[in-house]
């Protein structure tokens, strides 16, 4: 595909973003376009965590970062985002623990249904068709559900805003390598249906398979960048992120 | 010891005081050593041990009331009224602790603001405490031919009481028992894994405060040498407890900056609030209040940082330790039985966490739980170090049962373990949180720590926390504040102090998560080289690649239950397992 | 003791546990929403009664100047910081929001003063006074801490009732004060004479529990709030703004307290510190339903309102010790009940 066809949701030049004196993310620049799977990889504590939370506005940033084409000096919040159509699903998920599976659901609608829209019912059946195991526990505490549900639930929460541009962070750490098959197998529905998503992830196989266009981040700046097919193939992220080449999966 | 002189110089300054000052600030010092009593233990309680209470004041007016009564109406010493006041609070505050210190954060100031209350109209009402009028006449302190019937002369009395309350906290702190204190601060559960009984710290702890508190009271009634319940009340308790806030709640230095700024600001702004507001009345809570909000809204280390570091004299991690071990535990045959998981059920209401599940682990092995998440692997690793109980079945560790006991009784047993998610004093070192998990190797209590008796056994537990460290890979690190270590380091961390408790056995919980490719590697090999010296594993682990050279045999789980067991090229192309868990790994 | 003595204490009883129970509802409200145990609920209760009565005396209470004090402070911070332009874009919408109100409570309390007959006017004036001083108060002493720990927030929560007692003190005098009951009706119900006060503030005290209940329970907006309180992180990715969550909170926990001050300022003689006692009371109440549940809390109050009136018959002297000794049974209840918390190191 061809990275000029579509219009750029987020563009972000020369991002900086610091806790106290050190700087988590050094003159960051990046570009996501409608339609499209980015991925940023690279090692824990690179930063990638800390460039999501600036772009979701969780945390102040320097730099410039235009959101779905408009470019303000005031920095906008979080809420404004939401409403715009930006989601995140951080690494922690921040669920409602102690609430049941449904209300965390309705909860992610929250906004569409302050502006008036009633059709959460149907948004919530839609993710229900998702993801059928939070159906039979929809009642439960989303406290008590397992990692793979607990991500399948903040993926359906997020769903429920009909966000444009998902932000996604580690969303295999901790899973079964099976859950983590599942889990890519809807993002890439996602794009299907039409959402832009920014996936930061550890698992540089699994990103890489899954993404068009692909960061790499190592001690708080992109080291590499390129498509995902190319980045897949070269030495330095192969030898760093892929561990040994690709071996071939078990076959059932 | 550049940082010593400015502190030398304070104390200098202090003793020589009463001969410079006039008779006024005397007396408003012997305020502030007073106060400065009460609020240390409120430092300790509040500011280290995350445990608070507004009823601190009440614990002086048992002091005050207990020596008042026995020296007057019973004409008995007032150090039988000293030892009347200790026993009277210590058991009120054991009693207290014991129903409140077991629920979560906000019961105890609550309920400590209902005893303040509480035991203010108890002293206001009874007949034979003089009810609001009070006791009078209570004799001065006297020892040998001296008689401290004057603020200058008591003055020694309070500030030495004060220094050396000081001094044996601050040993306290730096010790094994000291670490223990600070991890309950939001780290009961790692404590308890580690040996430490952490219902009866909290209670040790709330007692010792208020001992501190009841000790002032003493002082306090041969001071006015009359009681009556309104210094008593729950605004007293609240003060203390704002003095800490004040002055800085995680240092013992804070209570005396918190008690003086207080007192002497309370004086000056009564003096002052009047003349400003054309009326009399208690005004100057209007500034404390606005004080300790504008500061918590800055800070909530007090003001103690702003003084600079002049009392900062932080000789905890200062300290060079060298790589030593001490003596272990002798070895076990390989083979031998060690760990059996029988028949274990776990349910949390409906959901049933472990399912029957039964499987057992040898002297020398290293055995690998796999499993989706949720299959239940982390639920087992807390019923087996006793964090949860298991609903049925047995566990037996060396023959013996220990589904019913404690985590601080398993821990003795030696079951060492790390968490799913990094359980670390943040704030504290790498070295003394890996000597955390020595906290069973060494013996001195309390007193032994407060008189610094526990010098060679601390620089035991730390040398050995060193080479511990040195050994997993931190030996760079060791005076790195924990919490600022990556996400890795800190899982390596937590192996480092998991070893530190000499254990037969170590439970880990996804040890490589996190890691890069070179780092597993190394960390195989470090868990290779534990097993061959005698230490046998049970580790939870998602990356198979990881187990596939380094565990001896692999469990499966699925939904609670175990669905295969062998060794790990077998369960890579056991039809059961590819199933439900491993599929086509990505 | 006989039959009309146990029926005048259970009436006391009644009308003391209904106000406990608005107490209660409101600290419960506040903390699921902040995790806030906001001791100083009970100041603007006494801020209410003192004001009413003091308007009925024909003066303005000193309150309001406080309140117009606070909600131009409150801009003052939120413009400060900001770059000029920016502000004063922002301006209005702020002034029209923080101190527009305040004035507003203030002309209306002028009018009041103006017709001493209305009490109607007075009613309002007193509600709006204290209503207003809910958000100023999150939003100076809170909202900068919000993601403090429970502890913390309770340390300036306390620090906050400090100040307002200063000021209840400032404003009111140490005298106690008392307003004219709003009705002298009363009916016989059997022996015992129930007065319409009586009936108004279990009457007011029953509809506000109800309505809480509703929108906690059956609402996607009281949800919300309530995320707030669960995650804040993950209530701000949602669009739940935490700062007009706990705004709001407190304006229904002030609104609440306005309610029972009006309520009680007849027939009880009011003193600048009387709030503290009946928030604890209140707190008493709260406990006992676990700071979650409101018909459980209600529960509790109105067992705290009968535990009060018994033993002001027999042992007057220690009804205050025998009241806060109730949460040691309390306390030990929910200490064997309750599971060992292991929250602390979950995250």
């Amino acid at each position: 595909m061809n990275r000029r066809d579509s219009p750029a949701l987020l563009v972000a030049r020369d991002v900086t973003i610091s806790y106290g004196k050190v700087a988590a993310v050094r003159s960051v620049s990046l570009e996501i376009r409608a339609g499209e799977v980015v991925a940023i990889v690279g090692p824990n504590g690179a930063g990638k965590t800390t460039l999501l939370a600036g772009l979701m506005a969780l945390l102040p940033l320097q730099g410039e970062v235009r959101r779905f084409g408009a470019t303000s000096g005031i920095p906008p919040t979080v809420e404004q985002l939401v409403r715009a159509g930006m989601g995140l699903i951080p690494e922690r998920r921040e669920l409602f623990g102690s609430m049941s599976v449904e209300d965390n659901l309705r909860l992610g609608g929250f906004d569409r249904w302050r502006q008036g829209a009633r059709d959460g019912r149907s948004d919530l059946d839609g993710v229900f068709d998702l993801f059928p195991r939070l159906r039979e526990r929809r009642d439960q505490e989303a406290g008590t559900l397992s990692g793979g549900e607990r991500q399948m639930l903040a993926l359906g929460r997020a769903l429920m805003a009909h966000p444009k541009l998902l932000l996604l962070d580690e969303p295999s750490l901790g899973l079964a390598p099976l859950i983590i098959r599942e889990i890519f197998r809807i993002i890439d529905g996602l794009r299907a249906r039409g959402v832009s998503i920014l996936l930061v992830e550890q698992n540089a196989r699994a990103a890489l398979k899954v993404a068009d266009y692909a960061y790499v981040m190592e001690s708080g700046s992109f080291v590499i960048e390129g498509s995902a097919a190319a980045l897949a193939q070269d030495d330095r992220v192969i030898e760093a992120y892929l561990g040994v080449a690709a071996t071939t999966p078990p076959s059932n | 010891m550049k940082p010593r002189l400015p502190l030398l110089l304070a104390i200098a300054g202090l003793a020589a005081a009463p001969l410079l000052l006039p008779q006024y600030y005397v007396t408003l010092m012997d305020y502030v050593g007073l106060a400065g009593l009460v609020t240390l233990g409120v430092v300790l309680l509040t500011g280290v041990a995350g445990l608070t209470s507004f009823g601190q004041a009440a614990f002086v007016g048992l002091g005050a009331y207990a020596t008042a009564l026995v020296t007057t109406a019973f004409g008995g010493s007032p150090w039988l009224g000293l030892a009347a006041g200790l026993t009277l609070t210590a058991v009120a505050a054991l009693f207290l602790g014991f129903i409140t210190l077991r629920l979560s954060d906000h019961y105890l100031p609550l309920g400590t603001i209902a005893w303040g209350i509480s035991i203010y109209f108890v002293f206001g009402n009874l007949e034979f405490l003089g009810r609001h009028t009070g006791l009078t006449g209570i004799p001065s302190l006297s020892a040998f031919d001296w008689t401290f019937d004057t603020a200058g002369r008591l003055y020694p009395v309070i500030w030495l009481v004060l220094a050396l309350a000081l001094l044996s906290t601050s040993n306290l702190l730096d010790s094994r028992i000291g670490r223990a204190i600070r991890a309950l601060r939001g780290h009961t559960r790692m404590a308890a894994g580690f040996g430490v009984d952490t219902g009866r710290l909290k209670i040790v702890v709330f007692v010792y405060s208020a001992m501190l508190a009841s000790l002032s009271g003493w002082l306090y009634a041969h001071f006015l040498r009359y009681v009556s319940p309104a210094p008593f009340g729950v605004n007293a308790g609240i003060d203390y407890l704002f003095m800490a806030v004040i002055g800085g709640s995680q240092h013992v230095w804070g209570a005396v900056v918190g008690a003086a700024v207080m007192t002497f600001l309370q004086e000056w702004l009564k003096d002052i609030l009047p003349h400003l507001l054309g009326r009399n009345g208690n005004y100057e809570i209007i500034v404390f209040g606005l004080l300790v909000i504008m500061l918590l809204h800055r800070t909530s280390d007090g003001l103690l940082p702003f003084l600079g570091r002049m009392i900062e004299s932080d000789k905890r991690s200062g300290r060079p330790a060298s790589a030593r071990l001490l003596p272990q535990r002798p070895k076990l045959t390989p083979g031998e039985p060690l760990l059996s998981i029988d028949n274990v059920t776990k349910r949390f209401g409906a959901l049933v966490a472990v399912n029957n599940l039964s499987f057992d682990v040898r002297a020398g092995e290293i055995v690998a739980l796999i499993g989706p998440n949720g299959a239940g692997k982390s639920t087992l690793f807390d019923l087996t170090t006793g964090m949860l109980s298991a609903s049925a079945g047995k566990i037996r560790f060396r023959g013996a049962n220990i589904e019913r006991a404690t985590a601080h009784g398993i821990a003795k047993l030696g079951i060492g373990r790390t968490f799913q998610h990094p359980n670390l004093i943040s704030e504290m070192s790498a070295l003394e949180n890996a000597a955390v998990g020595a906290y069973l190797r060494g013996k001195c209590g309390w007193i032994a720590a407060g008189l610094r008796l526990d010098r060679a056994e601390e620089a035991g537990l730390l040398d050995e926390a060193a080479a511990r460290l040195k050994r997993v890979g931190l030996g760079a690190h060791l005076h790195d504040a924990a919490g600022s270590l990556p996400l890795g380091s800190q899982r390596i961390l937590e192996i480092a102090r998991a070893l530190c408790a000499d254990p037969l056995l170590l439970l880990l919980d996804e040890p490589a998560a996190g890691l890069r490719h070179l780092e597993k590697l190394a960390l195989a090999e470090l868990l290779r080289d534990l097993r061959d010296e005698g230490v046998s594993i049970l580790l939870v682990e998602h990356d198979m690649k990881f187990l596939m050279d380094l565990a001896d045999r692999v469990v499966v789980m699925e939904f609670g239950r175990r669905i295969a067991e062998g060794a790990p090229c077998e369960i890579q192309s056991n039809p059961a397992v590819l199933d439900a868990y491993l599929g086509g790994v990505e | 003791m006989n039959l009309d003595i146990a029926l005048w204490l259970s009436q006391d009883a009644i009308t003391n546990g209904a106000v406990y129970a608005l107490l209660a509802i409101a600290l419960i409200l506040v903390y699921t929403v902040t995790r806030i145990i906001f001791v100083p609920q009970g100041e603007f209760i006494s801020f209410a009664a003192l004001s009413l009565a003091t308007l009925q005396a024909g003066e303005t209470p000193g309150a309001v100047y406080l309140l117009i004090a606070g909600g131009v402070l409150v801009v003052a911070l939120d413009t400060s910081g900001e770059p000029w332009d920016l502000a004063r874009q922002r301006l209005p919408g702020r002034l029209a929001r923080f101190v527009a109100p305040p004035l507003a409570a203030g002309a209306l309390a002028r009018l009041s003063v103006a017709r001493p007959d209305a009490l109607w006017l007075q009613i309002l004036a007193t509600l709006a006074i204290v209503t207003l001083m809910g958000p100023i108060v999150y939003r100076l002493a809170f909202q900068p801490i919000a993601d403090a720990s429970v502890l913390i927030l309770l340390i300036v929560a306390v620090a906050v009732h400090y100040v307002l007692t200063g000021m209840g003190l400032l404003f009111f005098g140490g005298e106690g004060l008392r307003s004219k009951p709003f009705s002298l009706l009363s009916f016989k119900l059997g022996a015992l004479n129930v007065t319409a006060q009586s009936l108004l503030i279990v009457i007011a005290s029953l509809a506000l529990i109800g309505a809480l209940w509703f929108l906690f329970e059956r609402t996607l907006y009281g949800k919300a709030l309530h995320a707030t309180a669960i995650n804040r992180v993950g209530a701000r990715l949602m669009g739940v703004s935490p700062n007009l969550s706990g705004q709001l909170s407190f304006t229904l926990a002030a609104f609440i307290a306005a309610v029972s001050g009006v309520l009680i300022a007849p027939i009880t003689t009011v003193y600048y510190d009387t709030g503290f006692l009946i928030s604890l009371k209140g707190f008493v109440g709260a406990t006992i339903g676990g700071m979650a549940s409101y018909p459980l809390a209600a529960a509790g109050s109105l067992l705290v309102g009968f535990l009060e009136a018994g033993s002001s018959f027999w042992w007057s002297a220690f009804k205050d010790p025998i009241v806060f000794t109730l949460i040691v049974p309390v306390l030990l209840w929910r200490s064997l009940s309750a599971p060992h918390s292991e929250k602390d190191d979950a995250q």
